[in-house]
């Protein structure tokens, strides 16, 4: 049963990526060096070479050899800080968490993870801007239509964000009245993780 | 296995990389061993944690690694790279915060004379 919705997510997240990566790219054309979606998109493509190896594994192995496929793969800045978040959670992961306070716990090591990995928080214009808001949505019992609201919400709230962190911040107040990619990234795959539990 | 600190060249681009190894090689010799990469996984600009873990791993030395990078990629790339070499290896490879070309010779430099980490991680930091 796990390794089923293990395998959807793996689907879900790389279609959604494959979808999305020209606006991505294009996002990071504006602020960054425009390689965000092509990125992304490489990172994709192994998780899915990668799929049905990944979803064989119990879940926190799953995590990690995910984490491990994105850090290799992905390169920008993106693949550390993603595969740095999913190796973070599967050195915490027990079982498939089973409720929101579950996955909650799950969340905060993963949003430590990119913290500690990006040395960032919240207002630096990042993937932040989206992954802490969804993870308090989660701890919060929020539904998963109002995780998804307050994603593309968050995604909306960093266009006028001036860029503390990446190549962004070298624009400067520049980088205002944009979008961040990686929080556009964020709030894609926070998307397409929640379209699969609905399934459920 | 080299009785100095080696350096790692980690750049968005293999030109650089390897324009900066050339530049040290010429100016400071074969004391010290240097290794480069650069380009990502698909060939782009970019940088791969898999090549800067097979940099490190073919100039390993004892006595410590020192890594100089370019942009905000490079490092984040390269501080993954370091954690997944393991922590025995890990304590004994560090990313000067120092110009790229500069701070590698500066740093290959020391190092050729038998300086310790911390001392070539300083001089190269120390270059502005």
């Amino acid at each position: 049963m796990s390794n089923e919705l293990i395998s959807r997510m793996i689907d879900s997240i790389v279609d959604t990526i494959n979808l999305q990566a020209d606006e991505l790219t294009f996002l990071d054309q504006a602020i960054g060096d425009g390689d965000h979606g092509t990125n992304l998109k490489r990172g994709a493509e192994s998780l899915l070479k990668n799929r049905d190896e990944i979803a064989g594994l119990d879940f926190g192995p799953a995590l990690k050899k995910a984490g491990t496929t994105i850090v290799m793969t992905v390169g920008g800045a993106s693949g550390p800080l993603y595969g740095s978040a999913l190796l973070a959670m599967a050195r915490e992961a027990g079982e498939m968490p089973a409720d929101s306070a579950e996955i909650g716990k799950l969340t905060q090591v993963g949003v430590n993870a990119v913290k500690a990995r990006g040395r960032s928080d919240v207002g630096a214009k990042t993937m932040l801007d989206v992954l802490v808001p969804v993870h308090e949505a989660v701890m919060g019992g929020a539904s998963l239509n109002e995780v998804r609201m307050v994603a593309e919400k968050s995604v909306e709230a960093t266009r006028t964000m001036q860029a503390k962190k990446g190549r962004a911040s070298f624009l400067g107040i520049r980088s205002i009245g944009h979008v961040d990619p990686g929080a556009r990234s964020a709030a894609y795959i926070v998307e397409a993780i929640c379209n699969v539990l609905e399934q459920r | 296995m080299s009785e100095n600190v080696s350096i790692v060249i980690v750049s968005h681009s293999a030109h650089v990389a390897s324009g900066t190894a050339e530049m040290v090689k010429e100016m400071v010799g074969d004391e010290v061993e240097v290794a480069h990469c650069g380009g990502d996984p698909g060939g782009g600009l970019g940088t791969s944690v898999s090549a800067i873990m097979d940099a490190i791993e073919s100039v390993w030395s004892d006595k410590g690694i020192a890594i100089l990078v370019d942009l905000g990629g490079a490092e984040t790339n390269s501080e993954m790279a370091i954690e997944m070499l393991g922590p025995e290896k890990s304590d004994k490879i560090v990313i000067c915060s120092a110009p790229i070309v500069e701070g590698a010779v500066m740093a290959a430099t020391v190092a050729a004379g038998g300086a310790q980490l911390d001392d070539v991680r300083g001089t190269a930091e120390d270059f502005r």
